[in-house]
């Protein structure tokens, strides 16, 4: 599905990914790991083309696709999804505007008519209860005045909604609680199917105890100095990053 | 030369002072005189004003204009033009067409509650003793060449007056109705005079109907007495060739509340001159403006608002959208005198611009002689939120529409201020539209008609873009 060869990524001159190497195949999940400022969200931004990053060498394939050819929102109709690690405050636009906008963008793009009404509520309270969302949050303005755990709830209803082929989660654990871990971490298991898959970005070991990985990757420097299985996450947990620093 | 235009006005003064006068009690015929030398010796405004800095007259007063001192004979029937049903929001409305009242042989309306409205020409016959009592009261605070000019000139406008104790339960609808074949000098004088603990909505619309270009000088007083409650809504939707002058004038008495818009959405060269006077303790002003402008068009909003007694309170929000070459003015002064203490004033104006072309000049302007007040004032100029649009375009939500989103989003807070249900999605959908490059110049007003209602579901109908 997604393949990542030698990337190198720099922000106003400055590298920050040199050489990263990951490739994601369809049903399944990856975790990458690391301290931070080792370039974990510069990866999340260039998959989705954020503006200001700058491809000095490799390539980003996506679906047999050169995907750095692609501008934000041809990715996201491409089945990209980004769980943002702060999520935006969008004052005036509601979330129910906001979510079916997007859902018809979609279906437009595959040729499909605008959804009814009725489909999409329906849709809507069905993601709802899955990611326990109050429904007044639905009615409210995009995460405005959101709690920190409703933003990142937030974040996965979208993607429950949004049905993704790449969701990347970034860093969407950190101020959750432990019940609202295991609320976002429901909501991902819960879309998991053999077709999609999920890139996780967390620097704790926590969130992978709820979403388990197939892989988990070591980023450090801008690029990934150790991958292995899920076992891996809990030997970083014990003996944190150092040891893997000196290899 | 805007000469060439002074100098045709007073030869036409001159020539059809006795059309003019008709109606006159001779206090105002006294009045009118005065007023036409004022605007002799002043003269047009021009940039070398303060208050008019930003706006250059000069352009659109180069153009030539005719000037009518009578309607014209066509038949006009206004009832088609505005036939037109919005559930739930029952409407009186009452027209101008080309500057003069419709049904101005008609005696004035007078309705159950006693508010009674028509023709202010009319009213200068049926109530000399109102006319005198408050004609030019309040516009005189302001000399200017072009109120002057009103004053000497103005013919005919609308007239309302509510008696003490009313609540108007319908809306009053003042529409101005622009179109005739050559380009029109239009002058109108309304008089609103709300008595005590009585409200008025009142929601006053300019369009025009054709693309001639045309130049209207509008002055509107309105008297509040104590505990009177007003909601007043400009509308402007007019061709990119028309100027409009709207001067409008609010004396607050003791507990009176005023709530106020300004809603640009088209013209040439708008200029809101809105001027407030809270003369009574305990009086409240909110005062809200948006402007939705592109291409060469231009909107200033002067607002001037005078604390002149204790514990009052104003608040004035204004926001405007502005795109290719369009330039905008915010001037916000606010005047706190001497002895009104635990004065409450607060001015916000934002401004997005969407090229580098347009321009914003925001000017506030706090005057405090009184020690015990709160104020506040804050002017903003930027572009749309770049982390919003990209959260809005990772969704997969085109460019285009990410902007509308944000476009609206930020309109909303104006719109949402509006208590009128069925008026604030009149005018959503009015202002969605605007957005959407959808906004024709027919589409009159809040309650536009000729079968053209059409609902607007800015909840994304994707067939639309």
């Amino acid at each position: 599905m997604l393949k990542i060869k030698n990337l190198h990524v720099s922000i106003e001159g400055k590298e920050i990914l040199i050489g990263l190497n990951l490739e994601i195949n369809a049903g399944e999940v990856h975790a990458i790991m690391g301290p931070n400022g080792t370039g974990k969200s510069t990866l999340a931004s260039v998959i989705t083309g954020k503006e200001g990053y700058e491809v000095t060498e490799g390539e980003v394939i996506y679906m047999g696709h050169d995907l750095l050819t692609l501008s934000t929102e041809e990715r996201a109709l491409e089945g990209i999804f980004l769980g943002f690690q702060y999520p935006v405050e969008i004052p005036g636009v509601s979330m129910i505007n906001f979510l079916r906008t997007a859902i018809n963008e979609h279906r437009k793009y595959k040729g499909l008519d605008p959804i009814g009404a009725s489909e999409f509520l329906a849709k809507m309270e069905e993601k709802r209860k899955l990611l326990e969302i109050h429904d007044k949050l639905t009615t409210r303005s995009v995460n405005e005045g959101f709690s920190g755990g409703e933003k990142k709830r937030n974040e996965i209803f979208q993607m429950a909604m949004l049905e993704p082929k790449l969701a990347i989660l970034d860093e969407t654990d950190s101020g959750l609680d432990i019940d609202a871990l295991k609320v976002v971490a429901k909501g991902v298991n819960s879309l998991k199917t053999k077709d999609n898959a999920t890139l996780v970005i967390t620097h704790y070991q926590r969130l992978l105890d709820y979403i388990i990985p197939d892989f988990v990757h070591v980023l450090n420097n801008g690029k990934i100095i150790k991958s292995g299985g899920k076992e891996l996450a809990f030997e970083l947990e014990e003996k944190g990053y150092e040891w893997l620093k000196e290899v | 030369m805007e000469t060439v235009l002074k100098e045709k006005i007073s030869e036409l003064f001159v020539k059809n002072k006795f059309k003019i006068f008709n109606n006159d009690p001779d206090e105002v015929k006294a009045l009118r005189e005065t007023a036409f030398a004022d605007f002799l010796r002043l003269d047009f405004p021009t940039i070398k004003w303060e208050a008019w800095k930003n706006t250059d007259l000069k352009k659109v007063l180069d153009r030539d204009y005719n000037f009518y001192f009578e309607p014209a004979k066509e038949h006009i029937d206004i009832e088609k033009v505005f036939q037109c049903e919005v559930p739930d929001f029952d409407t009186h409305i009452i027209s101008l067409y080309n500057g003069w009242y419709v049904y101005r042989d008609k005696p004035l309306t007078k309705l159950p509650d006693g508010t009674i409205l028509g023709s202010f020409a009319r009213a200068m016959e049926e109530y000399p003793e109102i006319i005198l009592k408050h004609y030019n009261q309040y516009a005189k605070e302001n000399k200017n060449g072009l109120n002057s000019l009103n004053t000497a000139y103005a013919q005919d406008g609308i007239f309302i007056y509510v008696p003490d104790g009313v609540e108007t339960y319908k809306t009053i609808q003042m529409v101005n109705i622009l179109n005739k074949e050559d380009n029109l000098f239009v002058q109108n004088r309304n008089l609103v005079i709300v008595g005590k603990n009585s409200k008025l909505t009142l929601v006053h619309c300019d369009d025009s109907h054709n693309h001639k270009s045309s130049f209207t000088n509008t002055v509107t007083e309105v008297f509040m007495d104590e505990g009177a409650k007003v909601d007043h809504y400009k509308l402007q939707n007019l061709n990119n060739i028309t100027s409009l002058i709207n001067s409008t004038f609010f004396y607050q008495s003791a507990n009176s509340n005023l709530t106020s818009f300004a809603i640009s959405l088209n013209g040439g060269l708008i200029r809101n001159d809105i001027r407030i006077t809270l003369d009574g303790e305990g009086s409240n002003a909110d005062i809200n403006g948006l402007y939705l402008v592109d291409k060469e068009q231009h909107v200033d909003n002067q607002v001037f608002v005078d604390h002149a007694k204790p514990g009052c309170t104003s608040n004035e929000l204004f926001k405007g959208i502005l795109d290719d070459q369009s330039t905008a003015v915010f001037n916000g002064h606010i005047l706190v005198r001497k002895d009104a203490q635990k004065t409450n004033a607060y001015q916000k104006n934002r401004n997005v611009l969407l090229s580098d072309k347009a321009t914003v000049n925001a000017k506030p302007f706090l005057e405090i002689y009184a020690d015990d007040v709160k104020c506040s004032h804050g002017a903003t100029v930027g572009q749309l939120d770049d982390e919003a649009m990209f959260y809005i375009k990772s969704r997969g939500i085109s460019e285009y529409n990410a902007k509308l989103l944000l476009m609206y989003a930020f309109a909303a807070e104006v719109i949402n201020k509006i208590t009128i249900v069925p008026l604030k999605d009149r005018i959503d959908d009015l202002v969605k539209k605007r957005l959407r490059g959808e906004l024709a110049i027919c589409d009159q007003c809040v309650l536009h008609c000729r079968n053209q209602e059409k609902i607007y579901d800015f909840n994304i109908d994707m067939s639309k873009i």
